[in-house]
């Protein structure tokens, strides 16, 4: 029953959070708009998202935010003292292939998103099959050590979040 | 007294996304080949932004005394969409030039990298 | 102190859109330019909040927001034509 009426709670807070921030205020009515919108539209769009990401732990959504986030400052400090005190072409660049534990697509995302994001690297292709990323690093002496890094900090927790 | 508090954070939040825009700017601009242009941009303006943003909520809420959060969803939505517009870049500019071919490592799996090639051989050989 | 900020924040992010013209100007490549587009949306959503502080009006958000929505799809549209030779396949 709980589940019929409602297929993804994390998605309805979503949806509430969002609504108010648009409408720029927390009042009882826009929460209780909100909480409609986001009751009837998951109800209404579940039929075209059959095999949708189940999550295991929702709550540590909120630790690999803060990881992130982090490592979002961080990276853009390094880049930015790449950037202004290196020249360009002593920039030693290169292509690394990571290897995927996750086979989830909405997590395998994720992990695209977030190593665009942080320290040096930008994803740039998936294998056909999903079962490796290609990540462009700006500025790496060990390609190993930057694999391991990914998997360690962010698929791990990932797997963590995605049944 | 906090007044004065808030007016030095703005300030701060104001000038340190400045800096992170020009940043990325400048390093667009001088970098010397696409892929490392790339970083630049998507890197250092998603934080100038979000300074900015953050810069914005704190005078409008703390200073005019009109609450104000929804800067949130331009810096969430901001996070969203710059790696999507990355990544679609780097594709592009992996299918559009052929000398990058022989410098990707080999994929180990079926089908190649999904924007070249059918098989590995493809990958190396330069695309369909 | 604020007003000031604002001033060299303004400064910086009109240099850094001369920067983004000079790279769509210069190339060499179409992806270069593209990139170059999506960074001068960036930067644009970045001075319409400093005028927004330095006007003290919060009805510029709206037109950041469209900013970002707009400039999100015409790069992906762009990219999605380079690498397809189509936009709506």
């Amino acid at each position: 029953m709980g589940m019929r009426l409602l297929p993804q709670p994390v998605l309805t807070l979503v949806i509430a959070a969002v609504w108010m921030a648009l409408a720029n205020s927390v009042s009882l009515g826009n929460a209780v708009l909100g909480l409609a919108l986001g009751l009837a539209v998951p109800l209404l769009t579940q039929a075209y998202w059959p095999d949708r990401p189940r999550f295991r732990n929702p709550w540590r959504i909120a630790d690999f935010a803060l990881v992130v986030l982090w490592d979002i400052i961080v990276s853009n400090i390094q880049v930015a003292r790449l950037i202004l005190f290196r020249r360009g072409d002593s920039l030693r660049s290169q292509f690394v292939r990571v290897p995927l534990d996750l086979t989830n697509a909405e997590a395998i995302t994720i992990l695209a998103g977030t190593i665009t994001m942080t320290p040096g690297t930008v994803s740039a292709d998936l294998s056909a099959d999903g079962t490796a990323i290609l990540v462009h690093c700006l500025e790496t002496d060990d390609p190993e050590a930057t694999v391991t890094a990914i998997k360690q900090r962010y698929e791990r927790r990932l797997m963590e979040i995605f049944a | 007294m906090t007044a004065w508090i808030v007016d030095v954070g703005v300030t701060v939040l104001l000038l340190t996304g400045s800096f992170f825009l020009l940043v990325g700017s400048f390093g667009l601009a001088k970098l010397p080949d696409m892929m490392r242009r790339l970083h630049a941009p998507t890197k250092a303006t998603t934080l100038g932004i979000g300074a900015l943003l953050i810069a914005s909520m704190a005078y409008f809420t703390f200073s005019l005394g009109i609450p104000s959060f929804h800067e949130l969803l331009i810096t969430v939505f901001l996070f969203i969409t710059a790696p999507v517009t990355a990544h679609m870049i780097a594709k592009a500019h992996l299918l559009r030039d052929p000398e990058l071919r022989p410098r990707l490592p080999d994929v180990q799996a079926n089908g190649g990298w999904a924007t070249l090639g059918r098989s590995p051989q493809d990958t190396q050989r330069g695309g369909p | 102190m604020i007003a000031t900020a604002c001033l060299i924040a303004l400064a910086a992010i009109s240099l850094a859109l001369l920067l983004n013209l000079y790279r769509l100007a210069v190339g060499p490549h179409a992806l270069d330019r593209v990139l170059a587009l999506d960074t001068m949306v960036i930067n644009a959503i970045g001075l319409i909040v400093v005028l927004g502080i330095w006007f003290g009006v919060t009805i510029f958000f709206e037109a950041a927001l469209l900013f970002a929505m707009v400039g999100f799809l015409s790069t992906v549209a762009f990219c999605k034509y380079l690498l397809r030779g189509n936009v709506i396949e």
